[in-house]
């Protein structure tokens, strides 16, 4: 339970943060940090059995029917991770205090970081190769949130869209490649799938399933060529650079190769893909980075070059290796995430990031610099740092593995030349940034940053040398217990030392750090051939190129379809509606064939039914004639609605009739209400042609509708009829199927209908705000509109009627689970009541009698519906589960009391709150034209 | 009888469709009513048709099946909310955009 809880810690916690936030930056710092420490707090059980070696799996039941659980799993390599994403997420929130300026809001830089680390945690934790992915998306979603924080600043938005465009699209092939792993194994379980490597390297399906969750991995890691969004994502605020784009999301696609690597490595296919995409991206990051004037580009280079390292090291797929990735893991987090706030310090203090501009800072911020400069040793790979022992690992095992093949020589080459590389960009870190002459025209004259901004910083350093000096006695037993995570099996002998003796790999240690001197020294005549190839081979173009191809791809289907005419567009639908349905009806032919009439027997027509019926018929033909005077259309179609009430009094639906009848009248007033404000003819614009083309479809699909009803109503029916009517006494407490159903059996589809009529009133609520109507003052015949405006005898008589008709609607409602009525239909009746009396009595009268806003009954209705249901829970049933029972009381007698009462009772106030929100909004408008009137008049 | 209700479904839903197939907001929210209409009474006719038994236990000795009126029921609830929601629009939308064009346009 507690891996559970502390994934869902940071998500809860963002929510608190960025409410914590507006009593000041204080409260949000401290809240965030509390959130974090929390989660580290409910991990720590889990923890401290990893080190013995125990993997801690816990199940939570989701979905029981679909097979679904949550899983959560903690073991080494997920003990490594969460330490990295919280210790370091702990660090970032203190220093992100400092660096964000007084205008940016921090509560919601936290709000997303938090966001950010629970999804990051849920990725490390995670059992289920498909919940996993879910995290892995939402790393994707809240990296975008971060990138884009700045959101007025336009490479903010385009830095975050592309991130979130090929981060996502590496997911949806990821999720293509666990759906296949899934089907190889039989489970999407871990523990399953990590014991399954034989059966799916043996698969024929393997080489496309690596492909495609490589495809993933690669694109969170920025691995060649995908590589480019992550420079872009520097348009981040620092913090999240250092936290996301150099610790922790970065390595979410190392750490899926780790993660997977019992299952998928061990083949040619992977060491040649693995291994071959890291090492490209190793040089070419590394290249690059040395020519980039910005810092953070600079850095972002450099992560991209180190993350290509861990991928080459899985790549070379000996347990040896794979020690050492998961060791480079670490360092190149701690260094990394020290370097970036290094940067934000001196770009927060020089106001530009340009190091042609940034030099000398040595005489201004001595102490920084001295802290950037040990972490830039631990980048380069110098010994005593941390970077030095995982580079020489690294040396060390691209020997080994290039003394296996031919060319192997090219192997320890290639390293050698990127680890040159590395030391040149760190030396240029260095002594651009600190030393070299003088500031050029900087922004603001630098000083030390505030004490608390350098903590993070020290801390980091303060590892990089502990780990660097110690590696026994501080990382050893960390490493051993992730790595034994990765492999699924027993550790190698590794010795974590800095002397090993004269090796090839010291010698490759000692050529780097000469050659990364060397290159840097002649960096002038490189950066002017430089400056003369950039632009060449630009991925970011290619990229560009592809999402306008998409983009245009997407108009030009959409501008089929869509010409900005509904008219058209409903004519498209109904036109697809009927192909479908002729295809249905006409499809069996031979011996497929489906008679069009059923066995069932007919009902024998009798003669009022054929009037009503052909009454009916008639009405609504005139109607659709006469359609062009609105008013009678209008009137005509009342007349429909109460004749299609007549047939559900006729064919056994009490409850549908007095809907029906209830909602006829609400809707009619409404309408009436709304032709007011609109022209009461609609002008004759349709041609003759035009007519004739719609009335042949209309004719079609009212053709189409008859056989289909007459097909069905002929064949006999099969449904769950006979268990409603079994259980409705026994099990819901009431003899009226219809509302035991609608309030027990299926409550819960009720609630959402409810809670649509609640979001469809509001909706409208909002659309007439500040509306303003222009109604007609005169009538066709150039009367006055309002003569009467209250007739008195309408007034008078509408008061009477309202008790009488609250009391009929009590009595619908309190019988309704027993009887015809119910919540819906007494609510109904209690807003038409109401409604009479705005009618009768003008909205000023009425407004001041009852309560002006029914959002509040919207409210209370939803709200007694919902507890209804969670009370059950309380008592350790489903939500929604009833109860009832007898009570007797005085003079009345036995009454049934069951607990759907309330939940009916929310019904209730939903659908008169509702309507009345809706109706006496609109007579509000209309109120508001009149004084209009008045004012213009007086 | 069961010609009859076809045949009654069949011209609702002929008018509603064209209806809805005007230029003019009123008229599409007629036609969306009398297809509202045709929608409810075939739900509710999935049921089939049944004299004089109506689903209240102890009022007959057998009954029609209550599932589609219980789904017709809060349908037709909704259905309400929805031609509400619709009139509301074109009355925005004729405040906006000065006609009562369902695409907004004066000129046809």
């Amino acid at each position: 339970m507690n891996l559970f809880l502390a994934v869902l810690t940071p998500f809860i916690g963002a929510a608190l943060v960025a409410w914590a936030s507006r009593r000041g930056r204080a409260h949000a710092a401290w809240s965030a940090g509390a959130v974090a420490l929390l989660a580290l707090a409910l991990l720590l059980p889990a923890m401290v059995a990893s080190f013995a070696g125990a993997t801690t799996i816990q199940r939570l039941s989701w979905i029981p029917a679909a097979g679904l659980d949550l899983v959560f799993r903690l073991d080494g390599l997920g003990l490594l991770f969460s330490l990295l994403i919280l210790g370091i997420g702990l660090l970032v929130i203190l220093y992100a205090h400092y660096y964000l300026s007084a205008q940016d809001s921090l509560g919601r830089l936290y709000a997303y970081l938090l966001l950010f680390m629970g999804s990051m945690l849920g990725i490390v934790l995670s059992e289920n190769l498909i919940q996993l992915l879910i995290f892995w998306e939402l790393t994707s979603l809240s990296s975008f949130l971060l990138i884009a924080y700045w959101r007025r600043r336009e490479a903010a938005r385009r830095g975050a869209r592309m991130a979130l465009a090929i981060t996502g699209a590496g997911g949806l092939a990821m999720l293509a490649g666990f759906l296949l792993l899934g089907e190889m194994t039989g489970s999407y379980e871990l523990s399953v799938v990590l014991a399954s490597g034989d059966t799916v390297r043996a698969h024929p399906l393997y080489g496309t399933t690596l492909a495609l969750v490589l495809l993933g991995a690669f694109t969170k890691s920025a691995q060649f060529p995908f590589h480019f969004w992550l420079p872009h994502a520097m348009a981040a605020p620092t913090p999240v650079s250092a936290y996301l784009h150099s610790a922790t999301m970065v390595k979410a696609g190392v750490f899926m190769l780790a993660r997977l690597f019992p299952v998928l490595s061990g083949t040619p296919e992977w060491t040649w893909w693995v291994g071959g995409v890291g090492l490209v991206t190793l040089l070419v990051g590394a290249v690059i980075a040395l020519f980039k004037h910005d810092l953070k580009g600079l850095l972002a280079y450099s992560t991209i070059s180190h993350l290509g390292l861990i991928t080459a090291l899985f790549g070379i797929g000996t347990p040896l290796a794979a020690v050492a990735g998961v060791f480079h893991i670490i360092n190149h987090a701690i260094f990394k995430a020290g370097l970036f706030m290094a940067a934000g310090i001196i770009d927060h203090e020089c106001g530009t990031r340009d190091m042609r501009r940034i030099n000398g800072l040595w005489k201004f911020m001595p102490y920084t610099a001295t802290l950037a400069m040990v972490a830039a040793a631990a980048m380069a790979g110098v010994p005593l740092a941390n970077g030095f022992l995982s580079k020489e690992m690294f040396f060390a095992e691209a020997v080994t593995a290039g003394g296996q093949m031919r060319f192997g020589w090219l192997l320890p080459v290639a390293v050698t030349v990127a680890g040159m590389f590395a030391v040149a960009y760190s030396l240029r870190f260095i002594h651009d940034v600190f030393f070299n002459g003088d500031p050029i025209d900087l922004p603001k004259t630098p000083h030390e940053p505030p004490r608390w901004m350098k903590v993070p910083v020290e801390i980091l350093v303060v590892l990089c040398l502990l780990v660097g000096i110690f590696p026994a006695q501080t990382v050893e037993p960390i490493l051993a217990v992730a790595a034994g995570a990765v492999l699924q099996g027993p550790l190698p002998a590794h010795d974590l030392a800095i002397w090993h003796g004269v090796s090839p790999a010291l010698w490759m240690s000692v050529i780097a750090l000469c050659g990364g001197g060397l290159l840097y020294f002649l960096r002038k005549p490189l950066f002017a051939l430089h400056s003369r190839l950039e632009g060449r081979l630009d991925a970011r173009a290619i990229y560009e190129q592809l999402l306008e191809g998409a983009l245009a791809f997407a108009r030009r289907v959409v501008s089929l379809v869509d010409t900005g005419s509904l008219q058209r567009q409903a004519l498209l639908l109904v036109l697809a509606v009927l192909v479908l349905g002729a295809v249905g009806m006409l499809g069996g032919q031979g011996e497929n064939a489906v008679p069009l009439t059923g066995t069932r027997p007919q009902l024998p027509l009798d003669g009022l039914s054929l009037m009503t019926g052909l009454a009916l018929i008639l009405v609504t033909l005139a109607a659709t004639v006469l359609h062009r005077s609105r008013l009678t259309a209008l009137i005509l179609i009342s007349a429909v609605g109460l004749v299609v009430a007549l047939v559900f009094v006729k064919f056994s639906a009490p409850d549908l009739a007095l809907t029906q009848l209830s909602v006829e009248v609400v809707t009619i007033i409404l309408l009436l209400l709304a032709l007011y404000f609109l022209p009461p003819e609609s002008p004759a614009e349709s041609s003759n042609s035009r007519r004739w083309r719609d009335g042949t479809v209309a004719a079609l699909a009212g053709g189409g509708a008859a056989l289909l009803v007459w097909a069905m109503l002929t064949r006999p029916a099969d449904s769950l009829a006979d268990w409603f009517l079994a259980n409705s006494v026994p099990g819901g407490g009431g003899t009226n199927v219809v509302n035991v159903i609608l309030v027990d059996f299926r409550g819960f589809d009720t609630f959402g209908e409810i809670t649509v009529l609640a979001i469809a009133a509001l909706g409208i609520f909002a659309l007439l705000e500040n509306l303003r109507l222009r109604g007609p003052t005169h009538d066709s015949h150039g009367g006055d509109w309002d003569v009467d405006v209250h007739p008195l005898i309408l007034a008078t008589f509408a008061r009477l009627l309202l008790p009488l008709a609250l009391l009929v609607s009590a009595f619908i409602f309190l019988r309704g689970h027993n009887l015809p009525g119910g919540g819906f239909i007494a609510g109904l009746v209690t807003a038409i009541a109401l409604i009479m009396q705005y009618l009768a009595n003008g909205v000023a009268w009425t407004h001041a009698r009852l309560p002006a806003r029914t959002h509040p009954w919207i409210a209370a209705g939803l709200s007694a519906a919902l507890l209804t249901g969670l009370a059950s829970l309380l008592f350790g049933r489903p939500f929604l589960t009833s109860a009832f029972g007898h009570v007797e009381v005085p003079l009345i007698g036995p009454i049934e009391l069951a607990s759907v009462i309330a939940f009916d009772l929310g019904v209730y106030l939903v659908v008169v709150g509702a309507t009345l929100l809706i109706l006496i909004n609109l007579g509000l408008a209309h109120q508001a034209n009149r004084f209009d009137h008045e004012r213009k008049e007086t | 009888m069961e010609a009859l209700l076809a045949l009654v479904i069949g011209v609702l839903t002929g008018c509603g469709v064209y209806l809805v197939l005007r230029a003019r907001s009123f008229p599409v929210v007629l036609g969306l009513t009398l297809l509202s209409y045709a929608v409810n009474l075939f739900l509710f006719a999935s049921g089939r048709l049944v004299i004089g038994q109506p689903p209240v236990i102890g009022a007959a000795t057998s009954y029609t099946d209550p599932l589609p009126q219980a789904l017709v029921l809060t349908a037709i609830v909704i259905g309400f909310a929805m031609t509400a929601f619709v009139i509301m629009l074109s009355l925005r939308a004729r405040a906006e955009l000065g006609n009562d064009h369902v695409d907004g346009r004066s000129d046809t």
